[in-house]
C-alpha cells in the first residue's frame, strides 16, 4: 500500500511542521484582543489572544487549540505571522486568506504578505477541509470585532 | 448460507472507484448504501404511477395509495407492530422523536416530573428532551454509561422515581455500538407508570427488532440507515398510547371533517401525516424492508457480529490505537469508534479517503459522550453493514498503519 501523492498537496511539510511543533502556544495573561473559535461540525477549537503596543500594533500573540492538523497548523502559522501588524493590516490579511481559500489568484504583493501561509493553498483541493484552515482566521475576525465594540468603534 | 459476494452485487455503488481505488464504505452508521431494488422502486414510482395518495379516484392515484399503504404494512410487519396503523411515516428518527416531544411529552410531562434518558444518546434523543424539560419545568435525568460501555443499571430503581413520565433511550449507541437492554428497562419503567421511547435508528437496520416483545410505547427509526432512501423514517406508536397523542402538524390529509371554525382528525396513522407525504421514499423503504427480510435479519446480525469480532481483533494489532465499546459481541453492534494517539480523527479520515476507505470523524452527534466520557475531542468511527467484508477490514487496518507512518511514530507525536 503506497501513500498517494495527492495528499502531499494538503499535508505540505511546513504544515506538518507547524502541527507537530505549533508556534505561539499558550494564552497571553492580559490580552487586548481575544476570541474562541469553534467548529461544531468536527469539534475543532482555537482560542486566540493578542496584545497591542502603544502604537496599536500587534506586539504578541498566543493561541491554544485542539483539532486536526490543518486547523491547528493554520492557527499556528497565523499567530506567528501577526507580529508588528496593525489591526487593519491583520484584517486585510484575513480577507486575502479567505480569498485564497475561495480560489482567488494571488497578486505578488498578497503572496509576499502571506509568506509561508501560502502553503495552505493546497487545502483548496479538499473543500471539506477549508473550514478547518479558516478556523483561526475567523477567530481573529471575531476578536477584532469584539475589540472594536469595546473601543466604541 | 449468507452469500456475501451475491449481496455485494445487489449494491451498484460498491463497484465504484474512489481516488483510483475501490470504495471501502465503512460509514454505515451515518447512512447505508442502497440495493438496486430500492433504486428501481423509486424510478418505477416516478415513471409509472406518480400521483398523490388518499385522494382522487383515478388509476394512478389508486396505485400510488396502494403502494404507499403496502409499504406501511411491510414496515409494520418488519418491526412486528400489531397493526400498520401503529406506524407513522416521518422524515427520519429526529422528526419521529420531535413528534413525540412536541405532542405527547409537551402535554403529559408536567412541572416537577422526570424524563430519563442516557449518557450515550445521539443529540436527536437528548436535545428535544432538554427542551421539554426546560419549557415544562421538568427534570432531565441521565442513566450513566459504565466502565464497560454498557448502561449502569445499578441505580435504576432510584432513577425511575414515581414521577418519571418518560424514559427515552437508544437501542444501539451510534458511537459505542452498545446494545441496551430495552426490554428490561421498559418493564421497569412501566412499573412506575412511565412511557418508553426507543431510538432504534442503529438497531432496526442491523438486527431483528420486535416492538411487541420489547414492549416500548414509541420507537423511532430512519429509512436511510436500513438500505432505504433518505427523507423517510418511521415512528411506531403502541396501541396503549396512541390515543394519548395529539397531531403534530395540522392541515390537509390528516382531517376527518373541517368547518370554518374547527376540525376533527382522521384515525391514526393519517392523523399524524399532514400534507402530501414522501410517497416515493416510503414505497422505496418498503422495497428496502423486502430486501432485508429476504436476507433475514438474523443472518445480517450474525454477519455483522463476525465482522465486528474480526475488526476488533485486527485493531488490537495496532499500537497506540484505543477502541471504545463493549467487548461482549452479544451486546454490541457493528460500530468501532477509535482514537489514535496524536493524530486527529479528521486527518485519519482524510488519509483513509485516499485509500478509498470512507469512515466518519468527529463527535458523531454525541458531543457530551465523546468529550466527557471518552475524554477525547473527537473519534474516528468505522461502522459496518451487511455488505462489508473481512478484506475491507484488512484494507482499513493497512491504511491505518500508513496513516501512522505518515504522521510519524507516536513518541514523536506525543513529544510535540
Amino acid at each position: 500500500m503506497q501513500m498517494p501523492d495527492r495528499l502531499d498537496d494538503l499535508y505540505r511539510d511546513i504544515i506538518l511542521d507547524h502541527y507537530r511543533r505549533p508556534r505561539k502556544q499558550g494564552l497571553l495573561p492580559a490580552p487586548d484582543l481575544q476570541s474562541t473559535g469553534f467548529n461544531p461540525f468536527c469539534g475543532d477549537q482555537v482560542v486566540l489572544t493578542i496584545s497591542l503596543d502603544a502604537d496599536g500594533r500587534i506586539s504578541e500573540t498566543g493561541f491554544e487549540g485542539e483539532g486536526c492538523s490543518i486547523s491547528q497548523a493554520s492557527a499556528s502559522m497565523l499567530a506567528s505571522h501577526l507580529g508588528g501588524q496593525t489591526i487593519e493590516e491583520a484584517e486585510a490579511l484575513v480577507q486575502t486568506f479567505k480569498g485564497v481559500m475561495q480560489g482567488d489568484e494571488l497578486t505578488e504583493e498578497e503572496e509576499d504578505a502571506l509568506g509561508d501561509i501560502v502553503a495552505l493553498q493546497g487545502v483548496r483541493e479538499f473543500p471539506i477541509r477549508i473550514k478547518c484552515a479558516l478556523l483561526g482566521w475567523t477567530t481573529l475576525q471575531d476578536a477584532i470585532a469584539d475589540y472594536r465594540k469595546t473601543q466604541g468603534g | 448460507m449468507y452469500d456475501i459476494a451475491q449481496v455485494r452485487k445487489d449494491f451498484p455503488i460498491l463497484d465504484r472507484m474512489v481516488n483510483g481505488v475501490p470504495l471501502v464504505y465503512l460509514d454505515n452508521a451515518a447512512t447505508s448504501q442502497k440495493p438496486a431494488s430500492v433504486i428501481a422502486a423509486l424510478v418505477d414510482y416516478y415513471e409509472q404511477y406518480n400521483a398523490n395518495v388518499h385522494r382522487g379516484a383515478h388509476t394512478l392515484a389508486m396505485e400510488a395509495t396502494m403502494a404507499y399503504e403496502e409499504a406501511r404494512e411491510k414496515v409494520a410487519a418488519f418491526i412486528n407492530a400489531p397493526s400498520p396503523e401503529n406506524v407513522v411515516f416521518v422524515r427520519n428518527t429526529t422528526e419521529a422523536i420531535n413528534l413525540v416531544a412536541h405532542t405527547w411529552a409537551a402535554e403529559r410531562v408536567g412541572a416537577g416530573d422526570r424524563i430519563v434518558t442516557t449518557e450515550m444518546e445521539h443529540h436527536s434523543n437528548l436535545v428535544p428532551w432538554q427542551h421539554v424539560a426546560r419549557t415544562n419545568d421538568a427534570e432531565l435525568r441521565l442513566m450513566a454509561v459504565g466502565a464497560d460501555y454498557t448502561l449502569d443499571l445499578s441505580d435504576l430503581d432510584e432513577i425511575l422515581s414515581p414521577n418519571t413520565r418518560l424514559v427515552a433511550l437508544t437501542h444501539m449507541s451510534n458511537v459505542l455500538g452498545t446494545i441496551t437492554p430495552v426490554k428490561e428497562i421498559t418493564e421497569a419503567a412501566h412499573r412506575v407508570g412511565a412511557r418508553v421511547l426507543v431510538d432504534a435508528a442503529q438497531s432496526v437496520p442491523h438486527m431483528p427488532v420486535d416492538v411487541q416483545e420489547m414492549g416500548c410505547d414509541f420507537m423511532a427509526f430512519s429509512g436511510h440507515k436500513m438500505a432505504g432512501p433518505t427523507g423517510i423514517g418511521g415512528l411506531y406508536i403502541s396501541p396503549d398510547v396512541i390515543e394519548e397523542v395529539e397531531p403534530f402538524l395540522r392541515g390537509g390529509e390528516m382531517v376527518l371533517e373541517v368547518t370554518y371554525e374547527s376540525a376533527t382528525w382522521s384515525r391514526p396513522p393519517m392523523k399524524f401525516e399532514a400534507g402530501t407525504p414522501n410517497i416515493a421514499d416510503a414505497i422505496a423503504l418498503g422495497a428496502a424492508v423486502d430486501y432485508l427480510s429476504g436476507l433475514g435479519m438474523e443472518q445480517v446480525r450474525e454477519h455483522e457480529i463476525a465482522l465486528t469480532g474480526y475488526a476488533l481483533e485486527r485493531f488490537r494489532e495496532l499500537e497506540d490505537v484505543e477502541t471504545y465499546g463493549p467487548t461482549d459481541l452479544s451486546v454490541r453492534g457493528g460500530v468501532v469508534s477509535f482514537y489514535m494517539s496524536g493524530i486527529h480523527p479528521h486527518d485519519i479520515s482524510q488519509v483513509l479517503d485516499s485509500f478509498g476507505v470512507a469512515i466518519r470523524a468527529g463527535h458523531h452527534c454525541a458531543m457530551p459522550l465523546v468529550r466527557s466520557k471518552l475524554h477525547v475531542p473527537a473519534t474516528a468511527r468505522a461502522s459496518f453493514y451487511l455488505y462489508n467484508t473481512e478484506q475491507e477490514v484488512d484494507v482499513l487496518i493497512s491504511a491505518l498503519r500508513q496513516t501512522m507512518e505518515y504522521f510519524g511514530d507516536a513518541d514523536a507525536r506525543q513529544a510535540r
